[in-house]
């Protein structure tokens, strides 16, 4: 069968279980294709050769009742991986091997899927361009020299690419859904609290959630699926009725009240934006939507909060990296300096800003100007959406303020790269559900993203809407292979 | 508000950052430039407002105190930048 790149998730798996393909052809054409796109520098670790031997064991007596039944897989190497390296895109972490597996993950292997690779990833997920990765910038497929964004940026660029047929990313501040946007994919941040956060190396424990990144909706509906578990080791997974997401999603919904919230017609955002915008909500009125108009009034406040929060949270998790018990470790006179060597020389320049930023706001004398602030006008933003879902069952925004930039456009300046995230912080900051999906492209012909963000554990109605919308949508990806010689 | 060296310097030193001149003064910019971003909430009154801590509605979970893992010494070690008979090694800390 040729093209097995080019055929989603849901058709690699029902063509596996009618043994139309067996795992072995699948994942070598997988291998095949990553080998031959290097240039797009999408993984930190590849793993072929298992993968090409799991795939055999497979075939030899294959459970085709499982979900993801030889699927190949390459996952953000954010997710520990039980003896293959996981190294959160951190000279820090170079040489780490992890000793265990991280839940979400597990959950993947436990259906049939394969591991591939790690797919390459800003530092700690602290970045929006993927360029603060030690191992290197990462290539859009869509143009060269165009960032594939971040932190998932290895992953947003291998399943635009086809490396993989579908990957799981994180998501602190827009993670998944900034990088999906700028690389015409789908993107799932889930509900905080759905997805387990055991084995996923930590950046912002209040923020963090795995989710998936895929070519479409339904593949996207089956990964949620097999990922969203309740798990006794993460003291914040949240034991709830989760829905079998794939088979419970329908493009019926009519009636469905959609908010328009005025707050996210930013200043300085591009007409193309706007447009896509305005052509998403008459997507949706043609989906049989009611539009209502609403107010999310403490928008503006979300990314200094998010600014707050997360590195101080940060500064606390990557307290951790010390050079004594695993990881990188330079050489020092004595304890203290052999500790501030390792961190100075481990870290990158991103993650030592923002360990400084959340080390500064939880010192003696700044902690109630600055963090007990944030904390307080983060339930201020999460009161916005509570108050809103009173009218509305999800709200269409877009996905991010422009479409994907060049490489070293953005790295001088901090605060022009935060702003990638003005639209899809608000939602890690309550806690909800949001997905990305490609809806349209700019002038210079690349991918723009609408999101739509619904309730607390309401996973299922953005995705039923987001199902409805990509058909009306028609969208295609233009990839021309430009990277492969 | 302006983040001058001598605080850069004492951050750094509560971070475990080791950060000469250069990089203190490229820092200092930095955070200024992004301190400048977070005012931005001093504009909003929130005396009476509740912190929120997390988004999780849920109290801690009890379990029963059982050993349900064990025998990890060499797992725990296996990373260790420097090791000697099971125990991490640091650099000399009493004279």
């Amino acid at each position: 069968m040729s093209d097995i790149t080019k055929q989603s998730l849901s058709e690699l798996v029902e063509n596996i279980k009618s043994k139309k393909l067996s795992s072995s052809e699948v994942t070598k054409a997988f291998v095949e294709r990553s080998e031959k796109s290097k240039e797009l520098n999408a993984y930190i670790t590849e793993d072929y050769e298992n993968a090409l031997n799991k795939a055999k064991t497979f075939d030899e007596k294959p459970n085709l009742d499982l979900k993801l039944p030889g699927i190949p897989m390459a996952v953000k190497d954010l997710f520990c991986t039980k003896n293959l390296r996981t190294t959160a895109g951190s000279k820090i972490l170079n040489n780490f091997v992890p000793t265990y597996e991280s839940t979400v993950t597990q959950n993947i292997w436990n259906e049939g899927a394969i591991l591939v690779g790690k797919l390459n990833c800003d530092e700690f997920a602290m970045g929006s361009s993927n360029e603060t990765s030690f191992f290197g910038n990462v290539q859009n497929p869509i143009d060269k020299n165009l960032v594939p964004g971040g932190s998932s940026g290895g992953s947003s660029s291998a399943v635009a690419a086809q490396l993989t047929p579908i990957t799981i990313g994180t998501d602190t501040g827009g993670s998944i859904r900034q990088p999906a946007s700028f690389t015409g994919t789908v993107g799932l941040k889930p509900t905080y609290g759905s997805c387990s956060r055991y084995g996923i190396v930590a950046f912002a424990s209040s923020l963090d959630q795995a989710g998936p990144m895929a070519q479409n909706v339904k593949d996207c509906a089956l990964l949620q699926e097999v990922i969203s578990t309740y798990d006794e080791k993460d003291s914040t997974s949240i034991d709830f009725k989760r829905n079998e997401y794939s088979k419970e999603l329908t493009k019926d919904i009519k009636g469905k009240k959609i908010g328009i919230p005025k707050e996210y017609r930013v200043d300085g955002m591009p007409k193309e934006i706007e447009d896509l915008w305005k052509k998403g909500i008459e997507y949706a009125k043609d989906c049989g939507a009611e539009i209502i108009d609403i107010s999310l009034p403490h928008t503006n406040y979300a990314l200094p909060t998010y600014y707050i929060v997360a590195p101080a949270e940060a500064s606390s998790n990557l307290a951790r990296y010390d050079g004594v018990k695993y990881g990188f470790r330079a050489e020092g006179e004595n304890l203290i300096d052999m500790y501030e060597k390792t961190r100075s020389e481990g870290f990158g320049a991103e993650v030592q800003r923002r360990i400084m930023i959340g080390t500064y706001v939880l010192s003696s004398g700044y902690y109630d100007a600055y963090y007990l602030k944030a904390q307080k006008v983060r339930k201020l933003i999460k009161n916005d959406f509570d108050e809103a879902y009173k009218k509305v069952d999800a709200i269409l925004t877009p996905s991010t303020p422009s479409s994907a930039f060049k490489i070293g456009e953005k790295t001088n300046d901090p605060v022009s790269m935060y702003l990638n995230d003005i639209f899809t912080v608000p939602v890690n900051l309550a806690g909800l559900p949001g997905i990305s999906i490609p809806a349209g492209h700019d002038t210079k012909g690349y991918p723009l993203g609408l999101q739509i963000i619904g309730k607390a554990f309401d996973e299922q109605n953005i995705l039923n809407i987001a199902y409805a919308m990509e058909e009306k949508i028609n969208f295609k990806n233009n990839i021309t292979d430009w990277w492969i010689k | 508000m302006s983040i001058d060296l001598k605080t850069i310097k004492h951050i750094s030193k509560l971070s475990r950052i080791s950060v000469d001149d250069k990089k203190a003064e490229k820092l200092a910019g930095d955070l200024n430039s992004i301190f400048d971003f977070i005012e931005k909430l001093n504009e909003l009154k929130t005396d009476n407002v509740e912190p929120l801590t997390s988004v999780a509605k849920t109290t801690l979970k009890l379990r029963s105190d059982e050993v349900k893992s064990k025998n990890l010494r060499e797992q725990v070690i296996k990373n260790s930048p420097q090791e000697n008979e099971d125990y991490f090694v640091v650099p000399k800390v009493i004279e």
